[in-house]
């Protein structure tokens, strides 16, 4: 099996389902000659040509516009946003068109479209290159949203996405872009939405992240082991649909939940998460549900790595729970 | 009127269609007095040339969309008037089951993908329908109405930008009724004639008399010819006069009561198009009335059909919005185009896989916050 990195599966999985499927279309800023800025549709400008790999104006509400039409005319659009930062000119059409389409003709129709987009900070990018926003697609029913922490998964979760009917969100964790390494089968494979992986199971508390903290929480969880406490590690993989039944029962297990994210804590997913949990789970809970994310702040240049929850704040998140008594 | 030679028939079934949307634009404005209507709710009274000139010049499987004053158009592409009369009344046996309302319609089996509540909003969609015809090798042409306000969103420029540099075969039909909402398209436009725009995108762009329903039929099969000749995207300006208000909580305090009975009084497109079939001996007014007494009667049947229909049960509330992983799904899709469904073999699971992180080391200072932010620290 080859040893690939998250942007190679990526790319990967687009080359597959493009030669699989004649209706698979790419398109954003600089997709195609340039080959994208991270280099995610690299060589696909050669394989595939302009007309299925196309470079649009600097627009964004036009990109994903036009890629809601091509998908009720049957083509699968994969738009590309460069940065999700980029994505708020394209908010509107997002929210009010892409994400009613099913719902708004009962059921007559869907826009089957897959906007790819690199996400988090970590590359020194500040205000407007590093923001994590995919709160805000949760929030807004009638999309999914998805993240892939490695390689394996990039590529079946993307492939899983190019093979359904509703729009998705797919948020790639740019800091791990080329650090995440694994190995990747070749061909066709599919990592289903809606499944969360237990990637450490444990006893003593359960980590639930997903992007790139899954890594930072790796390295926490790691160390505490070492130190004998036994975390239970879960990369959600798909944010929406959330696998409630996957991180209510490691919840009931072991009792007590550390949230990790990037993004802004206020209104954040882990707040929602929180919220869900104890609604489930309040019984079982013996500490209170703890938040480990980035600060209610714009993206800091200089402060990144303060700014970012990483291995030693989530360690130390981790131990203050695990020491909680009532 | 224009010179086309239509025939007979054509030109009937134009008066009769234009005659039912106003009906049936009447029977929904009637409805809304009696609160079957609820919320927001807008009238095409006066712009019927448009929708229907434009109709009868493009083929059934061309493609449509409109902004939020949308209940002409799918009735104009064959839509059933009594289901969108129960789309109005927020009813199950309309054609969104009662969850989109008046500024929602879609009927994708004849072609009309909706209309659309947010100003603007549809306008790069049509674009992406017309580069799909394109890319498949198809001559369907996308036809996207629009009223003169959404003339002013980004959407507008973004989209022509995009459509005029990929020859793209869509045509905009701009129906400017004068008034955006209640303000004066001249009172905030840089260029109040909209069709010149277009010339700034190297596009064709003209205006039209959208009070004259031969004369849109004749612009638009041109536009359409020019579209499938792959000479790439139209802005038409339509002139055109609404004369309801905005919405039915309209004072219309914006204009005088003076200047709508001169639009009506002389400007009306189907007392014109009535005078060009008596002209011709088309029609009597005796069978004139008797067609409107159907026309009646469709309509009549449409508000009964919607009174009957059910309101959507409660247990509807969270469907139509996603299809979560092993539910199924009606794959809306292919029904409509006939794609293949392929069962792809599934590799096992990959959480075993071993994954590395070549990252630099981190200090253990770095993410080990203790000054911390006052607001939301962790």
């Amino acid at each position: 099996m080859p040893t690939l990195n998250l942007l190679q599966a990526v790319n990967d999985a687009l080359r597959l389902e493009m030669r699989r499927d004649s209706n698979v279309v790419v398109l954003g800023e600089d997709v195609g000659k340039f080959g994208g800025v991270f280099r995610a549709t690299a060589g696909l400008y050669e394989e595939f040509g302009p007309d299925r790999v196309i470079d649009t104006p600097l627009a964004e509400g036009g990109i994903i516009g036009t890629a809601i039409g091509m998908a009720l005319y049957g083509l699968k659009p994969v738009p590309e946003i460069q940065f999700s930062d980029f994505i708020y000119p394209a908010f509107d059409q997002i929210v009010s068109e892409l994400s009613k389409m099913r719902y708004r003709s009962g059921g007559q129709y869907t826009a089957p479209v897959v906007i790819r987009t690199p996400y988090g900070g970590g590359i020194k990018g500040g205000l407007y290159h590093s923001q994590s926003p995919e709160a805000l697609f949760i929030h807004q029913a009638g999309l999914k949203v998805v993240s892939p922490s490695n390689p394996y998964d990039a590529k079946g979760l993307l492939l899983s996405c190019l093979r359904q009917n509703d729009p998705v969100l797919f948020f790639e964790p740019k800091r791990v872009y080329r650090a995440a390494k694994g190995e990747v089968p070749e061909g066709d494979y599919e990592v289903p939405l809606g499944k969360c992986a237990v990637l450490r199971e444990g006893t003593d508390v359960t980590v639930i992240t997903y992007g790139a903290m899954v890594h930072e929480a790796s390295i926490a969880v790691d160390q505490l082991a070492e130190a004998g406490t036994s975390c239970e590690l879960i990369d959600l993989r798909t944010l929406w649909p959330l696998d409630i039944e996957g991180i209510t029962a490691s919840a009931h297990k072991t009792g007590r939940v550390v949230i990790v994210h990037e993004a802004p804590r206020t209104c954040g997913f882990g707040a929602e998460i929180s919220a869900l949990l104890q609604e489930r789970c309040f019984t079982s809970l013996c500490a209170p549900i703890r938040r480990v994310t980035g600060f209610d702040t714009p993206f800091p240049y200089t402060l990144d790595e303060e700014y970012l929850p990483l291995a030693p704040r989530i360690r130390r998140g981790i131990e203050e729970t695990v020491s909680y008594e009532a | 009127m224009a010179t086309t030679k239509l025939d007979d028939e054509t030109l009937l079934g134009m008066y009769r269609l234009m005659a039912l949307l106003r009906r049936f634009e009447e029977k929904a404005g009637q409805a809304y007095g009696q609160k079957k209507i609820q919320g927001f709710c807008h009238l095409y009274i006066g712009q019927e040339a448009v929708a229907v000139g434009a109709q009868y010049a493009l083929r059934p499987d061309d493609y449509m969309m409109t902004g939020y004053r949308d209940h002409a158009h799918p009735i104009a592409r064959g839509a059933d008037p009594g289901m969108i009369m129960a789309e109005l009344f927020g009813r199950y046996g309309g054609y969104s089951k009662g969850r989109g309302g008046s500024m929602h319609l879609i009927d994708v089996e004849h072609h009309f993908y909706g209309g659309y509540g947010i100003v603007g909003g549809q306008i790069p969609l049509a674009a992406g329908m017309a580069f799909a015809s394109k890319y498949r090798g198809e001559d369907r042409v996308a036809i996207c109405f629009f009223g003169d306000a959404a003339a002013n969103q980004g959407s507008f420029h973004e989209t022509f930008n995009m459509a005029a540099k990929w020859k793209l075969p869509v045509i905009y039909v701009c129906e400017n009724n004068r008034y955006g909402m209640g303000t004066d398209i001249a009172r905030v436009s840089g260029e109040p004639e909209i069709y010149k725009r277009a010339s700034a995108y190297r596009m064709r762009g003209e205006a039209v008399d959208g009070m004259d329903v031969l004369k849109m039929y004749d612009v638009v099969k041109d536009c359409a010819d020019w579209c499938r000749a792959g000479k790439g995207p139209v802005l038409l300006e339509a002139n055109t006069y609404r004369y309801r208000g905005h919405s039915m909580s309209d004072a219309a305090t914006y204009r005088t009561k003076e200047e709508v009975e001169e639009e009506r009084s002389k400007n009306d497109p189907i007392a014109k198009l009535r005078e060009v079939l008596f002209k011709k001996k088309i029609a009597t007014e005796a069978s004139l009335e008797k067609l409107q007494e159907e026309i009646n009667k469709a309509c009549d049947d449409a508000v009964a059909f919607a009174d009957q229909s059910p309101e959507p049960p409660m247990e509807e509330l969270y469907g139509d919005i996603l299809v979560e992983e092993g539910e199924p799904d009606a794959h809306p899709r292919e029904r409509v185009l006939g794609a293949k469904d392929v069962k792809w073999p599934t590799y096992p699971k990959g959480d075993e896989l071993k994954v590395t992180w070549d990252l630099e080391p981190r200090t253990e200072s770095g993410g080990n916050v203790s000054a911390l932010p006052r607001k939301g620290a962790a």
